[in-house]
């Protein structure tokens, strides 16, 4: 339940990003500044703090997604559903451990 | 006891459902569903490379100004990659938001407002991202030859 909730609210949150993702990118044919300048305000702290949250979302959502998946096409996955839950939360930790340090480092431009 | 004896109970009267899926052609749901199945895994491998690639290699979001964008669609290897990513990502999150819409848009001319409104978003942005991908020019003429990646300079 709580997972089907995690989905459909990742999902919408991408969606919604991918819309705004699409245009920003569009800058590239109108000209070189201008792509740049709003690029540019990606790096600012608190976008960069939201695209940790985008990636955050895009990673649930990602296994969650391989998870029903597994979930519909085998009665093992469907006996361990659990365990499955269980493992695309340590998936998603294992990989934000991974990212997050990087990332925060290019954004706050700290020694990580 | 048979049918026809006035005791028989056909077993408990099932109440309309609250909210009406909406799903209502069971071949073009079977489709549905098994486009989110297959395009699912196809876009965990794109966006995942996508992330890795722009976001954990060299200076990650730092790097990500035109000479990169430029130095990537390049290669027609990354012009597809991004064309299937972008085709793929809007049909699955479009359909996905069908689905919402059906689940929480109960009254007739809002779910058409919405479905309507919806489809010319998925249209309208894979048209506009497949023209960015399709038409670009990694060095535009009239632009300053410092924002363009650095093989421009041969190009010249």
């Amino acid at each position: 339940m709580w997972m089907w909730v995690v989905h459909r609210v990742t999902g919408v949150a991408i969606f919604f990003f991918l819309l705004i993702h699409v245009l920003d990118t569009t800058l590239v044919r109108v000209s070189p500044e201008a792509y740049n300048d709003v690029i540019g305000s990606y790096k600012t702290p608190i976008y960069g703090l939201v695209e940790a949250g985008l990636v955050a979302a895009i990673i649930l959502h990602a296994f969650n997604g391989l998870r029903i998946i597994a979930v519909d096409h085998s009665t093992w996955a469907l006996r361990h559903q659990k365990q499955l839950v269980w493992a695309v939360w340590i998936i998603f930790v294992v990989l934000m451990a991974g990212f997050l340090p990087r990332h925060l480092g290019h954004v706050f431009g700290g020694a990580w | 006891m048979t049918a026809s004896s006035p005791e028989f109970v056909p077993g408990p009267k099932i109440k309309e459902p609250r909210i009406r899926s909406g799903r209502v052609r069971p071949g073009a749901e079977q489709w549905s569903w098994r486009f989110m199945r297959i395009s699912g895994p196809i876009l965990v491998v794109l966006i995942l490379t996508h992330l890795f690639v722009n976001l954990m290699t060299g200076d990650g979001i730092s790097q990500i100004d035109f000479a990169f964008v430029a130095g990537k669609w390049a290669a027609p290897l990354w012009q597809w990659w991004d064309f299937l990513m972008l085709a793929l990502a809007m049909l699955h999150g479009g359909n996905g938001m069908r689905l919402l819409i059906n689940d929480y848009a109960h009254r007739a001319w809002l779910k058409k407002l919405l479905h309507g409104a919806l489809g010319v978003a998925v249209i309208g942005i894979i048209v506009l991202g497949s023209l960015v991908i399709w038409t670009f020019d990694p060095c535009p003429v009239d632009a300053d030859l410092s924002l363009l990646p650095s093989f421009c300079e041969d190009v010249r």
